[in-house]
């Protein structure tokens, strides 16, 4: 394989190999595997000349940034506090028992992966749920059981 | 597009722009900003497109997604220029009648227009709704007249011309000295006077000149959105304040610092580097002055310490974020080691504002120590939800009602949240507490970035302190000890009494600790982290009690406290909510009515919300 061909060997040549581009770096070898891959890690230790434990610390101090790898769906939940005063802890609960995972875990079949995150920033429209990039406002766990169940159809699935 | 290398050459530019602009009769603002993004705006800015396009309107009509409007709870929306005729929850197939009604015509459609709540009038021009009438959008009205992703739509508005100014028409000492006259105080949260920042960075000693002049953008407060909004919406505002910020310090390099949450905001922000750079205005020898700066756009990995200065900074250069303490402070030895000031996405955005209409009359809006104006994002339980700014000085009670419309359905308020998980909850009684920084902290919360979730009798005050607690013992970053332990055991008592094992002498325990996390952390994170827990046992301190000794939950959230019933009289059997329950845990038949088994039932309250029928009972 050439450089060009192995994902992080391309960010660090993209980004260079100072540092302050370890974050974005990630980022970028993140969306390629859709997680942080041990070997991918050691490669960008040993081409950054940083000790693997920096680039293990950053990658796991960093709530963006997943060892596990992920599931061909995204499913993320707001538990911003506007978000949380409209009950999305119960949409979080009855999500997680429709998947069968809890947030951060990843459906056996490895179809959805269910995350929570701090707050997306469209606080009026709470409770939210972005499914694959897409926002869905003032969800209800029926509403989002449609969405998934629908994902899963297309992908020839029942759920 | 060649440079703009004088002030003189882009007064011109700015007339040519505006004279293009000024041919179209009529303009169609659709919003394009994340919450609007989230109800499909897309397709009603392409319905608006083929209207226009069909009816031969293209050399008449100006068509624009622009960044956030506010009212997001109305979305997508878009306005009708010069008439100003405001449209809510649009369709695209809503569009060809608003066409042929608002822009061929002068007429309006009238299903589409707000509706008052309190008489269910219909209002037409955005400037007369009650949630827009009250405001003062000094920052945000840009927002909705200009596409973020056009520079020329921000120099037609006199964009940049505060630049030009800060370049040729003043000396560095008399932007500090206007920007300390207008009385600017950091909008991230703590009030820290601007300019006193900029002239300890300015007089810092550098080894080879370097100075860093950071913009934060990771807006972590959960509930606060404004931030995104000015980014998404009207970045060249924030680059602008940031090279005369650039101007008055001497810094050489900037950084902006965006949570990767931002998409949108990343991809506009780019955009507007670019064509800034382009233009002459970022870069070398900006505006022919001699002046060179430039900025870079790093993406944070999702820390909510983060948006500590020296953790943000540690974040910048590739390192965990975790903050150090400042025995030296950052503006001698901050990025790098260098010189570096650090100032907040709407504080910067206020820095053009400051130099266009003079100091004395920015600082003619406010109060004695708080000046010009505030950004909030008014959300939860209210009616109408989306980011207003008001001048300083004006009350929480004519946010939440004159602004907000009040609570919805009829319930009874509670309770304000300002300052995310470092501020506090307010209750009723002291609604009229102006918006200042330092009225704020008096009553146990504070600004902060400018969230204001709002509470009603459905939100229980010590769940509340648990969801913060929650947040931040997960957000800690573990350097210090009363941070991370203290804010651990804090949750586990706060947890202990919203599942009814509380007891008076822990409720104790957790002032006693919430004192010490706040006495010895060492960044703001944890010396703030109290404050939720704080200024609930202050202002419900009986709903503590109530948990403890009644084991009950008043607000109907605590799940170990409740039980839902089914009310036999009003049930008729619809057998909607059986099929519903996730536990199978409601028995019944068809029209006759159910009952629910208490071993099985895992108190969800799906039941309790599909029921048409109110039948079904929470305790």
């Amino acid at each position: 394989m050439t450089k060009q061909q192995i994902p992080e060997l391309r960010a660090v040549e993209k980004y260079g190999a100072d540092r302050s581009f370890l974050i974005p770096i990630l980022h970028e070898v993140q969306e390629e595997y859709h997680f942080l891959p041990e070997h991918a890690l050691r490669n960008i230790a040993s081409v950054m000349n940083i000790s693997l434990v920096d680039v293990y610390g950053v990658a796991t101090f960093f709530t963006s940034f997943s060892l596990e790898p992920k599931g061909k769906h995204l499913v993320t939940l707001c538990m911003g506090t506007a978000c949380h005063v409209r009950n999305s802890r119960g949409l979080a609960d009855e999500v997680s028992r429709f998947l069968g995972i809890s947030p951060g875990e990843t459906t056996s079949d490895m179809l959805f992966s269910l995350e929570t995150v701090n707050c997306l920033g469209a606080c009026a429209l709470g409770p939210i749920a972005v499914v694959d990039g897409r926002y869905h406002g003032q969800m209800t766990a029926s509403k989002l059981e449609r969405v998934l169940k629908k994902t899963a159809k297309d992908e020839g699935l029942e759920k | 597009m060649t440079r703009i290398t004088s002030p003189a050459a882009l007064e011109q530019f700015r007339q040519e722009a505006q004279a293009k602009r000024e041919r179209f009769k009529m303009g169609v603002s659709v919003c394009g900003g994340t919450g609007c993004q989230a109800q499909e705006c897309k397709d009603v800015f392409e319905a608006f497109r083929t209207a226009i396009h069909d009816g031969g309107l293209a050399d008449t009509v100006e068509l624009k997604l622009t960044g956030c409007h506010g009212f997001c709870e109305m979305g997508p929306l878009a306005v009708i220029h010069p008439a100003g005729i405001f449209y809510k929850r649009i369709t695209p197939e809503d569009v060809p009648s608003i066409v042929e009604k608002s822009v061929l015509g002068d007429g309006v459609v009238e299903e589409l227009l707000f509706e008052n709540p309190l008489d269910g009038g219909k209002v037409a021009e955005e400037a007369a709704i009650p949630f827009y009438a009250r405001q003062n959008r000094m920052v945000l009205g840009m927002n909705g007249k200009i596409d973020p992703q056009n520079i020329d739509d921000y120099i037609a508005q006199g964009g940049y011309a505060a630049l030009a100014k800060a370049l040729f028409e003043m000396e560095p000492e008399d932007i500090i000295d206007s920007v300390e006259r207008a009385g600017l105080r950091g909008r991230g949260g703590a009030g820290f006077p601007t300019a006193m920042k900029w002239r300890s960075c300015r007089a810092a000693q550098s080894s080879d000149g370097t100075r860093y002049l950071l913009c934060n953008a990771d807006e972590g407060d959960p509930g606060a959105y404004m931030d995104r909004s000015l980014l998404e919406g009207n970045p060249h505002a924030v680059l602008e304040g940031m090279v005369i910020g650039a101007r008055a310090i001497g810094a050489t390099e900037g950084y902006i610092y965006v949570r990767h949450e931002y998409p949108l905001a990343v991809e506009n922000l780019l955009v507007a580097l670019d064509q800034a750079r382009l233009y002459g205005l970022l870069g070398n020898n900006i505006l022919g002055s001699g002046l060179d700066f430039d900025v870079k756009v790093s993406v944070g990995g999702g820390a909510f310490v983060c948006g500590e200065s020296t953790a943000l900074m540690a974040s910048i250069e590739g390192r965990i974020g975790e903050p150090r303490v400042k025995h030296v402070h950052t503006v001698e030895k901050g990025l790098f080691n260098k010189p570096t000031n650090l100032n907040n996405v709407e504080t910067w955005a206020n820095v053009p504002l400051i130099l266009n209409e003079g100091a004395d009359a920015y600082a003619a809006t406010g109060t004695e120590s708080s000046k010009g104006t505030k950004i909030f994002s008014l959300v939860g339980k209210i009616r109408n939800t989306g980011l207003v700014e008001v001048p300083m000085g004006i009350t929480l009670k004519e946010i939440v009602y004159d602004i907000g419309g009040g609570m919805p359905e009829g319930k009874d308020f509670k309770a304000v949240q300002t300052g995310g998980p470092s501020g506090g909850c307010i209750p009723g009684s002291l609604l009229d507490t102006p918006v200042d920084f330092d009225r704020l902290v008096d009553v146990g919360s504070m600004m902060g970035s400018g969230g204001m979730i709002v509470m009603d009798e459905e939100t229980c005050m010590v769940d509340i302190a648990r969801y913060f607690l929650d947040f931040l013992s997960e957000e800690s970053c573990g350097k210090c000890v009363p941070c991370r332990e203290g804010l651990k055991q804090m949750l586990a008592i706060v947890s202990d009494i919203a599942e009814g094992e509380g007891t008076r002498d822990q409720l104790d325990l957790l002032l006693e600790t919430a004192e010490v996390v706040r006495d010895t952390s060492l960044c703001g994170l944890g010396q703030t982290a109290s404050n939720p827990v704080l200024s609930t046992i202050r202002y419900f301190e009986d709903e503590y009690i109530e948990h403890i000794e009644q084991r009950k939950c008043r607000a109907g959230v605590c799940r170990a406290l409740i039980t839902y019933t089914i009310d036999a009289e009003l049930c008729n059997g619809c057998m909607r909510c059986l099929k519903a329950c996730p536990s199978k845990a409601i028995a019944g038949e068809k029209k006759k009515s159910h009952s629910i088994d208490q071993q099985n039932c895992e108190k969800c309250g799906i039941c309790f919300e599909v029921c048409e029928f109110n039948a079904v009972t929470r305790m």
